[in-house]
């Protein structure tokens, strides 16, 4: 498997998006969406993760032995969290306190696994260094974005500037709560999805079942 | 005893593992298509979490945590550091142990879990209840009633889901929506339902 640096690079943005499109790390990421601060740091700790990850496997890919190559990325994969996670608490405390266990987390996103795994074993090391930053960005397009809904809609701010007004403040905006509630973030990423394939048909899901067209009373005769 | 089965209840509805929390949503959304599957894999969650979770309580207490050491002659270490790296160990080793154990004893039960059983070390939902064990400081009984509360709410919500997408796949979906929109908006009115469980305090 040969592919340009470049495609390797933007096709997880929006072709092979790795939310939209592989079901991957959706866990860690839809509660750190309600503000965009919190957001920003969190991608910015994946892509690192996802990078250097794919570059750390692939470059000691042959000298894995099968049998124990999940337990050899794990550890990679642990190791680089904790780097992350020590430099979050000293660096920005606030951030790294209502981000809680999700840095943690950030182990188990199947993404980081899954890229491992599935490209960095195979590939060389630039190329998986390529390969793990297009699909942490993949991954950090669409948290920006549900982030972008849920936090000028629902407490009227982005990255803690007041953009809406709300009644609280005096303002005209009324706050909707709903959108700081973990539930309308699967809202928003479905109705994400709806419009990715909208856009790219060749994405839509296969039917189970067909439903029966309507038929005139004379040709079902 | 009131104390822990509130603890229970608590881990089950309130604070869902799935539902509130989003935790395991990878293999929630994935292996969520048939009823069946579903209870086999909310079973073998219930189990791992368990015993991952007061076995994490003990590493945290007896090594890891600041002075814990001291029992070894080392008062001053904090090796809380580690701790990522030690619970995803742990989990890893646990799973490995538990699918060696049942092979030989239980076989009936390995073959219904089948390839789940690997897949459960890199869910979530696990790490992530040792992780809050931790946060929230809890004791070996607190974190042995928590891990099963964890796991149980789990395994209800995913056999939920399961039963609501074996009706939903015979509906008419819009184009784009078939398949994983559709499911993540059923999750999210799920989520929803959920969430009225939150103004119940025991």
């Amino acid at each position: 498997m040969s592919a340009a640096p470049k495609e390797v690079l933007v096709d997880p943005i929006f072709n092979n998006n790795p939310i939209a499109l592989q079901v991957l790390g959706i866990c860690s990421a839809l509660a750190v969406t309600i503000s965009m601060s919190t957001t920003l740091v969190m991608c910015a700790a994946v892509i690192f993760v996802t990078t250097m990850s794919n570059l750390a496997v692939s470059l000691i890919r042959t000298r894995i032995p099968t049998n124990i190559r999940i337990i050899v990325q794990m550890t990679i994969i642990a190791s680089l969290v904790i780097v992350v996670d020590q430099v979050l608490k000293a660096v920005a405390y606030d951030i790294s306190k209502s981000l809680s266990v999700f840095v943690g987390l950030i182990i188990t996103n199947c993404i980081v696994m899954g890229r491992a795994e599935a490209f960095a074993m195979q590939n060389g090391p630039l190329l998986s260094a390529l390969d793990g930053f297009g699909n942490a960005l993949g991954y950090s397009v669409i948290l920006i974005a549900v982030a972008f809904i849920r936090e000028p809609l629902g407490s009227g701010t982005i990255l803690g500037f007041e953009i809406l007004p709300t009644t609280a403040n005096g303002g005209w905006y009324p706050a909707n709560g709903m959108l700081l509630l973990s539930p309308s973030a699967f809202f928003i990423i479905g109705m994400f999805i709806w419009a990715i394939r909208a856009w790219k048909p060749e994405q839509v899901e296969e039917a189970e079942f067909e439903i029966a067209s309507n038929v005139q009373y004379r040709e079902a005769m | 005893m009131e104390h822990y089965l509130s603890l229970f209840v608590r881990a089950v509805f309130i604070e869902n593992m799935a539902l509130t929390f989003f935790l395991g949503m990878c293999t929630f959304i994935a292996i969520s298509k048939k009823i069946s599957t579903a209870i086999g894999l909310g079973i073998a969650v219930v189990v791992v979490l368990g015993i991952t979770v007061p076995v994490n309580n003990l590493i945290f207490n007896y090594l890891l945590r600041e002075g814990a050491l001291a029992w070894a002659g080392f008062p001053d270490v904090d090796l809380s550091f580690l701790g990522f790296l030690s619970y995803i160990g742990v989990i890893a080793a646990m799973v490995q142990i538990l699918e060696m154990v049942l092979d030989r004893f239980v076989p009936f039960l390995y073959n219904a879990l089948g390839v789940f059983l690997p897949l459960i070390t890199v869910n979530c939902a696990i790490l992530g209840a040792s992780l809050m064990m931790v946060e929230s400081d809890q004791t070996f009984a607190e974190a042995t009633v928590f891990g099963l509360g964890a796991g149980v709410g789990w395994a209800l919500a995913i056999t939920l889901l399961a039963g609501v997408r074996e009706k939903l796949k015979y509906s008419d979906v819009p184009e784009g929506l078939r398949g994983l929109g559709i499911t993540f908006i059923c999750v999210g009115l799920m989520s929803l339902c959920f969430m009225s469980f939150g103004g119940i305090d025991i």
